[in-house]
């Protein structure tokens, strides 16, 4: 896969539109959000019982899409998360890097900025590259993404099985309307689980 | 399960290979964990299983996430950490509260018997208290005989009634760490 082009400080593309494009024709794909807007974008692309939306926990949604992945060897699994998020957990890269499993791909919606807390800047904004950090953590693929062709072609990789898989998407630092999932933490995690196992119960 | 007596040549238990008997049989498949020489032997123990995979993590709370994704997934793993991670998990225990994720941690305890550090003593002297704050019900096994029963009744408890525990291993019965 080719590497995008950077769009420089402020991305130009929409964040609703890159995620309804990864998630157009999902498929069997199972989807882990990162707290805030990447949430609001999954759920605004159409709500799932194979989503699992993080609405705290901040810095845990990479790990939580390493423990699904590792579990679920045979279904693609992608974490849509945001710069600040991803940050938090930054080990987090080294950690999957060393796991390297093929169905697994991490998209960041990279706004560079704090967008819950007042649009503060975040170290992407200083230029901190986290498709080479991604790289260097042993991710197969690692890529910036600036433009609609890049996110439509992102979105055929994820099902192919290559991964680990980086891509952050430089995206608009804008606020879209609000679009609120369930939110009781049990509920999802009964609903996925029932969803993909047939079960919620552990016995 | 019965409660595993394996012993020694010199008659102790042997408690890493009764707890490795333990998460086999309870189907513990995920083993994540920052090393403490305490969990050494259990470590290597699970390395070589082939029904497990070892999941080294950079600090703590990965663990929480690998552990909670792992169970969406439908299998089920345990957090190997000494005392002194148990402060780098507390935000992320609010995902195990929030969504009442089972849980389990063995936690090797420093900072509390013949410390020789002192580094060591402010977090492994809050430890226990740590986890009751962030909801986890630790437990306290009084001699090494003890600790895998204690460990299969962790699990069991995590596992049927949706609860966080943690197994916390004394520097009493483990040894001092010799400097």
């Amino acid at each position: 896969m080719v590497k995008a082009a950077r769009t420089g400080a402020d991305g130009t593309l929409g964040r609703r539109n890159a995620v309804r494009a990864l998630l157009k024709d999902r498929g069997d794909l199972l989807v882990v959000s990162g707290l805030g807007s990447p949430t609001w974008d999954v759920a605004a692309a159409g709500d799932s019982a194979s989503n699992f939306y993080m609405w705290g926990a901040m810095g845990s949604a990479a790990t939580i899409g390493l423990g699904l992945a590792l579990a679920q060897p045979r279904r693609p699994v992608l974490v849509i998360t945001g710069d600040g998020e991803l940050m938090m957990g930054m080990g987090a890269l080294a950690t999957i890097g060393v796991q390297k499993p093929s169905n697994f791909a991490l998209v960041v919606l990279d706004n560079e900025r704090y967008g819950e807390t007042g649009m503060q800047m975040s170290h992407t904004a200083h230029g901190i590259d986290l498709a080479v950090i991604a790289r260097g953590s042993g991710f197969r693929t690692a890529l910036t993404i600036g433009t609609m062709a890049g996110v439509t072609s992102l979105a055929r990789v994820l099902h192919r099985k290559v991964g680990p898989v980086f891509a952050a998407i430089k995206v608009l630092a804008g606020e879209d309307a609000r679009v609120l999932p369930p939110r009781d933490g049990v509920f999802l995690k009964n609903r996925f689980r029932e969803a993909i196992l047939r079960k919620a119960d552990s016995r | 399960m019965a409660r595993p007596r394996q012993t020694r040549k010199d008659g102790g238990v042997d408690w890493p290979k009764a707890v490795h008997r333990v998460l086999r049989v309870a189907d513990i498949r995920h083993i994540a964990f920052v090393p403490d020489a305490g969990l050494s032997r259990l470590i290597d123990l699970c390395g070589a299983d082939p029904a497990m995979r070892l999941i080294p993590l950079t600090t703590e709370e990965e663990g929480i996430g690998v552990l909670a994704g792992a169970w969406l997934g439908g299998e089920r793993g345990v957090l190997l950490m000494q005392s002194s991670g148990v402060g780098n998990c507390i935000n992320a225990f609010s995902l195990i509260a929030t969504c009442r994720f089972p849980f389990l941690a063995i936690v090797t305890m420093r900072g509390e018997w013949g410390e020789f550090n002192p580094w060591q003593v402010p977090m492994g002297q809050k430890a226990e208290a740590a986890l009751k704050l962030a909801g986890v019900v630790p437990y306290r096994p009084e001699d090494e005989a003890s600790i895998a029963p204690t460990v299969d009744a962790a699990q069991k408890f995590a596992r049927d009634s949706d609860v966080a525990t943690a197994v916390l291993v004394s520097q009493a019965l483990i040894g001092m760490k010799r400097w």
